[in-house]
């Protein structure tokens, strides 16, 4: 029987290596399945949950244009919520399942939702650092091993194509504007910088689970890889607009052809993931008041369609 | 309390232009058939990706077994005479 | 009045009708009974916005005082709005919510069927464009309100208590003024009178099908024609207007 164990991981880690795409009903090892359902639903949640902090604006956006901007991009987030879903369901986890164990914290969502979208140049920063930050980590994960996230991964990332653009060009209208905007800028700016590189995880160094998905290929590039990718981008564009990066050690490093920064508040971190964050308890009352507010409704499509049915066969 | 739904899982393909093939464009939850087709319509048609969708539930899917593949799809690999290449034409012949 | 005047008017009313019920749709963004309803009624609240725009836009150019489609959504008050009073009406639940589609949507399909015959001509476009937006909704909202009022005991309740809460705001959609009028001459406007009977008609027949009742004739609330609304518009305003009248020198 263990024998029988080793030569499936064995044929398993064989395939992975060659580059094949792993599909629904292919033999994986459980561990594979595992780590697989926690990072996609974790994934989904994070799309899902982040739709509220945006969502905070919608009724406040301050021109048609803006508007319709802000509301298809958060339409898109729970679309890649649903693909996402989508995705982990094919490993036989329903999204009942799922949402169940957000609700019970068993399942986690990206920290930086737990911080609050204040001003209108928040919106601006989420577009920009935020997606910014998640497009990095999601281009990556268009080759990764199992086939239904990489396919859901692809046409997200098709459609993501425009939410950092979108939130660049808040930033970049305000820094143009008024003093009153500029400052506003400067603020959202000064709050969502260092929870958006906090988005990409501890250092390579204190990470789990790394091993096991650098092996089975679900993962491709290391957390302070990706981290990197995105300051480097980013200072540019900050420095373009006049915005200010809050941190005093940021600098270009000459030798390594990369900006070296500041150490991360890893206490902040953690405590946030631990709960208790600026907006972690108002996040998840939000989805579990909607979810079941939406019970009725359905319970009503279901026994109507259950009704349907009935009416057909009888 | 009542055990809690989302729906049935439905299939969701899309013709990107007439004439095209349906391709599979990823899944929705639906509890109708109607509904099924507007939650495909609402999810996957948002940039004029479709002129045509289909749904099926996820349920009526018949899925080949990776562990079959041998037997399904290795004997079709020698049967090269199906192909046009595997055919030598004279020297000179046009339109062939 | 002149011409010029009713048909500013005619355009601002149909503009606030579209902003003002996108306004209400748009806040059920993340709020939705399950994730790919939130995307329906955002697709539909992004229709609603995109008819603002152009209908606003058109009434800036009739105008003639260099007004955009923001100049007119931002800053003008609640007395200045001319929406009917049944768009701004809170969301209530879900229920509630798809039957104001359904009696928007059913008035909606007669009217802009009409519309994209106006002699107006960009009047005319916006409602033949519109008109494929509206059979979609009014699609979607059909079948939500017969699968829910053919679901079960609380669904039922639930549309019953909608139809009964929504019915009094339905008579503003047919009403008719000056502005009507004037333009009417000129095959601009459209008759709304002549649409009761088919909306009737086909509500009617819907709401059969769910088994729910209508409502009996009764009392038809009034007002929005002369600028007078619920006290729920001034809050709409105050919230969407709130940056615009907060840095008036800013642009966004």
């Amino acid at each position: 029987m263990e024998q029988a164990q080793e030569t499936l991981l064995r044929e398993f880690e064989e395939k992975i290596e060659c580059g094949f795409a792993i599909e629904p009903k292919d033999k994986m090892p459980a561990g594979y399945r595992k780590h697989l359902v926690r990072q996609m639903s974790q994934h989904a949640h994070s799309e899902v949950i982040g739709m509220q902090p945006e969502g905070n604006w919608v009724t406040r956006a301050p021109s048609l244009r803006a508007k319709q901007i802000l509301l298809a991009k958060i339409q898109d987030e729970g679309g890649h919520g649903l693909y996402l879903y989508s995705a982990a369901e094919t490993l036989g986890v329903s999204r009942d399942e799922l949402i169940e164990q957000l609700h019970t914290g068993k399942a986690k969502y990206s920290n930086i939702f737990n911080y609050p979208a204040l001003s209108w140049a928040d919106i601006g920063a989420i577009g920009w650092l935020v997606d910014g930050a998640a497009i990095v980590n999601q281009v990556s994960l268009q080759r990764t091993s199992y086939g239904p996230y990489s396919r859901a991964m692809v046409r997200i990332c098709k459609e993501e194509s425009f939410h950092q653009r979108q939130g660049y060009e808040i930033m970049a209208k305000m820094m143009a504007g008024t003093a009153d905007q500029k400052a506003m800028a400067q603020d959202a700016m000064n709050r969502w910088w260092w929870p958006s590189l906090m988005m990409f995880g501890p250092h390579d160094s204190d990470s789990p689970h790394t091993g096991d998905a650098f092996r089975w290929k679900i993962k491709r590039h290391s957390n302070d890889e990706l981290r990197q990718k995105f300051i480097d981008k980013t200072v540019q564009q900050a420095e373009v607009i006049g915005l200010t990066i809050p941190d005093k050690d940021l600098k270009w490093n000459e030798e390594k052809k990369c900006y070296d920064h500041g150490e991360i508040n890893w206490e902040e971190f953690y405590r946030v993931i631990g709960g208790d964050g600026p907006c972690n308890k108002q996040r998840m009352e939000h989805h579990i008041r909607v979810h079941n507010e939406g019970a009725w409704v359905r319970e009503a499509a279901e026994a109507y369609s259950a009704k349907q049915q009935y009416s057909k066969n009888a | 309390m009542t055990a809690d739904n989302q729906l049935d899982v439905w299939e969701v393909f899309m013709q990107s232009k007439p004439g095209a093939n349906y391709i599979h464009a990823g899944s929705i939850h639906a509890s109708d058939k109607q509904m099924a087709l507007q939650n495909a319509r609402d999810t996957y048609s948002r940039r004029g990706e479709g002129t045509s969708i289909w749904v099926v539930p996820s349920s009526a899917i018949v899925a080949s077994n990776p562990e079959d593949n041998g037997m399904f799809f290795d004997p079709a690999n020698d049967k090269i005479y199906r192909h046009p290449t595997f055919y030598v034409m004279p020297e000179g012949a046009k339109a062939i | 009045m002149t011409q010029q005047q009713a048909l500013y008017k005619y355009s601002l009313r149909l503009g606030d009708n579209a902003l003002i019920l996108s306004a209400r749709l748009s806040e059920w963004c993340s709020n939705a009974p399950f994730l790919e309803e939130d995307l329906a009624l955002t697709n539909m609240a992004l229709d609603l916005i995109g008819r603002a725009q152009a209908m606003l836009k058109y009434a800036g150019e009739v105008d003639g005082n260099g007004k955009t489609e923001d100049d007119l959504a931002y800053r003008r008050s609640e007395r200045e709005y001319y929406n009917n009073l049944i768009m701004e009406l809170p969301n209530g639940d879900f229920a509630y919510t798809m039957v104001r589609q359904l009696f928007v949507s059913t008035f909606e399909l007669f009217f802009f069927e009409e519309l994209q015959k106006s002699t107006d001509a960009t009047l005319a476009a916006i409602g033949a464009k519109t008109l494929k937006e509206v059979k979609y909704h009014h699609l979607h909202a059909k079948d939500w309100v017969i699968r829910l009022g053919d679901g079960t005991a609380e669904s039922n309740r639930r549309v019953q208590q909608a139809v009964n809460q929504l019915w009094m705001y339905t008579g503003e959609l047919f009403e008719m003024d000056g502005t009507d009028a004037l333009l009417m001459k000129d095959g601009i406007a459209v008759n709304a009178e002549h649409l009761k009977m088919g909306w009737i008609q086909m509500v009617t027949q819907i709401l059969a099908l769910a088994n729910i009742e209508l409502p009996a004739d009764g009392y038809m609330q009034t007002g929005s024609r002369m600028g007078i609304h619920t006290e729920h518009l001034g809050h709409i305003l105050s919230e969407m207007q709130y940056l615009q009248r907060a840095y008036p020198d800013a642009t966004w």
